[in-house]
């Protein structure tokens, strides 16, 4: 049998001990070990980004990545965001998980855990992105179901929002002949 | 039809909706957001066992022997099974039942499960795979389908007389005079490839026996009710000793329809064991699990009159199956059946053959049967148009088969908003401005179609109703709605606490939704077919016109007035005649439950008597069609041979959009998944009958950086049988995405692309055939695309 390793992590904003075999992914640890599930696992060789992470602020795939590197990093998975929103005195979930009900971006929902991520991870640095620029933040995120129009819409309203700003409106039309 | 199954379109009351029609959030959409929702993986049971499939190295080939004594003998693995303990066949369609959940004595395919182990943790389940001992014999393996035509032995299927998995030969009309007597006739071959639906969540499922005998059995599966009947039949155990549960399902598009191997393992592994068992398919076993996409070889003749009318268009369709049934039964009578609309179609004949090969089994993907055949159709008539001078949307107008109409095979067409589908894209595209006027290398092309919103075809035959709800009343003024109806992220259950809300007053928020569990829910046929809006939405409507009745007629005895008079919306009961009057909903089912007792209802919906009358007549047959039409603008490089589709716009007559974010997210979806196995992917495999690209990088799906811009109009045609007159959405918008592609690359660069995927090697060499020609068609500046 592999042998164990004591991790401590920095994980939603608390420390965190947990004993896990040497080899195991960050997600193995996070959906394993501690029962944090919403990390996803679509392919398990970083092709889908289902199973994105923040560490320190970067996405990253937690299933290319050893959990035994992210000790000293601060680890954020889709679980933490509102508890962290609220924490920060907000109410709610994240406003940009918010957004992301509001404009359906989210059919199956499978892919949204590592979408959002990325988002929160585009919108930290770069307050008003174009649609390339977020296009870009979220191409390694592949979803299957929403053709990601209404995934880049919420971006923006999330965006416009933040900046106190009027949100875009949706892109679909009803023909009136 | 039962009178219970009519609404109509509209609230029977006097009000407008207060909530249908509005973007609504979705019953889930947090729990998704927040990582809350529960998929079948993420379910964990206390001493749970994990288990792996030992599957196929060979694409044929008989199995000689299975030794599993040394992988049973492993530290930590609790059972291994094989074929011979699964032994009963199963299949979803119950006249073509070929699977077993592991391979008995042969093996049909690289991939064909073939052993199943339960053993203490994954890695010990892999290793235990590698201990078992198969002795196989080679056969000759069938990867095309003209080879398992032409040579019958050695028989894929033993029991069949050769290889054929269905033939469908109808005829209506002499098309052969019809297109004798046409004007113009074109004829050509097309070459659909396989493609595959990639759902980002593999198949997964979760069994456990209680100390009771009850077997649980969780699935990412979209048709609960089917693998219930399955599991019984193929465990030997009652139906009433077995519940099965979809949890939150991270996408399907078809792929999760059929019962799985996984399913059937579990369930044996968790029986023999007394443990709790999970299976989780690999990405790789995902691809091979496949039931995509049919490849397909098509034939088209359509003769037309000068002035654009189609006088007929005959078919012959040869399908490669893969190895097993599956729907294929289906398949093979929707690549004929569904063509006949939104034209009128004089005369028409098709002729098809579904043939198994040694290869991942074909099923249904989205736009089941009927994009392969819409792609070919759709290309041919803008070949017609040409040959005629003809603009592309005037000759679909041209053959407009109108609304409340018969179809040549005897389809019944209610509503048909095809007319106003081509003019949103006409007019949105710039379509007269820009077609045929813009540089070399870049053009627009047009494509329209149809499909089914479920079909009254029940898959097993039974007089009962196809989708049932339940009611559940609370005194806090909640309703929680049971339905059976599989919410697959298309947003059904969604779809249901709309209509719930509207129907009896409520806020959205006080309606929960119980789905998809075969131990509380009514019977639903499940998401296939996009039937649930429809089929549910009116079984839902059912259940709360009756628990509205006592509601209201409650009302009506305390303030002693005519029941026409009362409101019910938004949380409130009122009086229209009297302002003084007014309750909250609760108050008011508080009045309703004393005066009738404890409050719930149930409802249902069975489609009505459709169909031609002749065999088959009743596949394809729809109680509404939904019309769809498209408009892709492409850019080629004629250096590289590659197509960029720079934009679709898609417009699609839904009848009404009960939650156009939610008919939005389908057509959006719908155009980038055709608009991607149109120029990106290929299920393709090798002449030894493995895959040529089993991941998520080597087949490539859309990135946001390769997804079409894509613009969505809804048009509402308001059927008269739809809940509120709504019709599917789930399907339609895929189809004419492909053909509006191939017509666009038409007239970009003067070339018709017959054969999917356009791939850029396929392009540079028709380029090169074109220069060859002695002059070009096109009279076009040339000028490099950008």
């Amino acid at each position: 049998m592999p042998g164990l390793r004591s991790l401590n992590l920095t994980l939603n904003g608390d420390l965190v001990q947990v004993a896990a075999p040497e080899h195991w992914t960050l997600l193995e640890v996070l959906r394993y070990s501690l029962g944090l599930t919403g990390s996803k696992q679509g392919c398990d060789k970083g092709d889908c980004g289902a199973c994105t992470v923040l560490m320190d602020g970067e996405p990253v795939l937690a299933c290319l990545t050893l959990a035994a590197a992210a000790e000293g990093k601060q680890i954020v998975t889709i679980e933490g965001l509102a508890p962290l929103h609220k924490r920060a005195g907000g109410s709610g979930v994240d406003p940009v998980q918010d957004a992301f009900d509001r404009s359906g971006a989210l059919q199956c929902g499978f892919c949204q855990p590592g979408m959002i991520l990325s988002a929160k991870a585009l919108l930290d640095k770069n307050p008003k992105p174009t649609r390339d620029e977020i296009k870009q933040a979220l191409s390694g995120n592949l979803c299957r179901c929403t053709g990601y129009t209404q995934i880049l819409e919420a971006v923006e309203v999330a965006a416009a929002e933040a900046r106190g700003e009027v949100p875009p409106g949706p892109r679909w039309r009803r023909f009136e002949g | 039809m039962a009178a219970r199954d009519l609404h109509g379109p509209n609230p029977p009351w006097a009000k407008g909706f207060s909530v249908v029609g509005q973007p609504q959030r979705k019953v889930d959409g947090l729990s998704k957001a927040t990582g809350e929702a529960v998929y079948t993986d993420d379910i964990a049971l206390p001493g749970m066992l994990h288990a792996k499939t030992l599957r196929s190295p060979l694409p044929h080939a008989r199995i000689k022997s299975i030794d599993v004594s040394k992988a049973l003998a492993l530290p930590g693995v609790h059972a291994v099974i094989t074929g011979r303990d699964l032994p009963e066949r199963y299949g979803v369609i119950p006249w073509t039942q070929d699977e077993t959940a592991l391979a008995v004595d042969k093996v049909r395919f690289v991939g064909d499960p073939v052993a199943a182990v339960a053993a203490l943790d994954e890695d010990t389940a892999v290793r235990a795979l590698e201990l078992i001992a198969v002795e196989y014999e080679p056969l000759h393996a069938f990867l095309e389908p003209e080879d398992a035509l032409r040579q019958v032995e050695p028989k894929i299927h033993e029991d069949k007389k050769n290889n054929v998995s269905k033939h469908v030969l109808l005829d209506f009309g002499d098309v052969d005079a019809a297109i004798a007597g046409a004007d113009v006739t074109v004829e050509g071959e097309f070459g659909f490839h396989s493609t595959t639906h990639a759902p980002i969540e593999p198949h997964c499922a979760v069994a456990r026996v209680s100390p009771d005998g009850v077997l649980t059995v969780w699935s990412a599966t979209q048709i609960t009710h089917y693998v219930h009947r399955a599991l019984a039949k193929v465990l030997a155990l009652p139906e009433q000793q077995i519940r099965v549960i979809q949890p939150c399902l991270g996408g399907a598009f078809g792929g999760k329809s059929d019962p799985f191997s996984l399913e059937f393992c579990v369930a044996k592994l968790a029986l023999i064991t007394g443990r709790p068992v999970k299976m989780l398919y690999t990405r790789e076993e995902v691809f091979y699990t496949h039931r995509g996409r049919h490849a397909m070889k098509l034939r088209y003749r359509t003769g037309a009159k000068k002035d654009g009318r189609l006088t007929g268009v005959d078919a012959k369709i040869l399908i490669d199956g893969g190895a097993y049934s599956s729907f294929g039964l289906v398949t093979t009578y929707y690549s004929g059946q569904l063509l006949t609309g939104p034209y009128d179609f004089p005369t028409y004949r098709f002729d098809s053959t579904r043939v198994f090969t040694n290869k991942p089994p074909c099923g249904p993907k989205r736009g089941h049967g009927s994009v392969q055949p819409r792609f070919a159709f759709e290309v041919q008539l803008d070949e017609v148009a040409e040959a005629l001078g003809l603009d592309p949307i005037a000759i679909r107008r041209k053959n407009f088969q109108g609304t409340h109409t018969q179809t040549v095979n005897g389809q019944r067409i209610t509503s048909n908003g095809f007319l106003e589908c081509l003019a949103a894209v006409e007019a949105a595209s710039g379509w007269k401005e820009r077609r045929a006027k813009l540089p070399y290398g870049r053009g627009l092309g047009v494509a329209g179609s149809m499909y089914i919103s479920g079909t009254n075809y029940p898959v097993y035959p039974n007089e009962m109703p196809q989708a049932g709800v339940q009611l559940k009343v609370d005194r806090s003024g909640l309703v929680t709605a049971f339905t059976g109806g599989n919410d697959i992220g298309q947003g059904s259950s969604s779809v249901v606490r709309s209509i719930v809300a509207e129907e009896l007053g409520l806020l959205p928020e006080h309606v929960r939704v119980v789905a998809a569990d075969t131990d509380l829910c009514p019977v639903d046929l499940g998401a296939y077919s996009s039937r649930v809006t429809f089929m549910v939405g009116n079984a839902t409507i059912d259940a709360c016109r009756k628990l509205r009745a006592k509601i209201v007629e409650s009302v009506a005895a305390k303030w002693e007035v005519d029941p026409a008079r009362i409101v019910m919306a938004l949380g409130e009961v009122v009086d229209l005649d009297d302002v003084t009057h007014r309750l909250s909903v609760r108050e008011a089912f508080h009045l309703a439950e004393a005066r009738h007792d404890t409050l719930g209802s149930t409802g249902a919906y069975n489609t009505p008597e459709l169909g031609g009358k002749y065999r088959g007549g009743t596949i394809g047959a729809s109680p509404a069609y939904s019309f769809t039409a498209h408009v892709a603008d492409v850019r080629v490089d004629v250096e590289t041979g590659r197509i960029h589709v720079d934009k679709i716009w898609v417009a699609h007559d839904c009848g009404r959009a009960l939650n156009p974010t939610l008919v939005a997210g389908q057509m959006d979806g719908s155009v980038y998944m055709g608009a991607a196995e149109t120029v990106m992917e290929n299920h393709a495999v090798s002449a030894r009958g493995l895959h040529t690209g089993p991941s998520l990088l080597d087949y490539p799906i859309p990135t946001t950086l390769d997804t079409p811009e894509i613009e969505s109009w809804i048009v509402e045609s308001i059927d008269p049988e739809g809940p509120y007159g709504a019709k599917e959405a789930g399907e339609g918008p895929l189809h004419s995405a492909i053909p509006a592609i191939a017509n666009a690359v038409y007239d970009a660069i003067g070339i018709r692309l017959r054969e999917l995927p356009f791939t850029p090697a396929k392009v540079l060499r028709a380029l090169g055939e074109q220069a060859e020609r002695v002059e070009s068609r096109r009279q076009r500046p040339v000028q490099a695309a950008e």
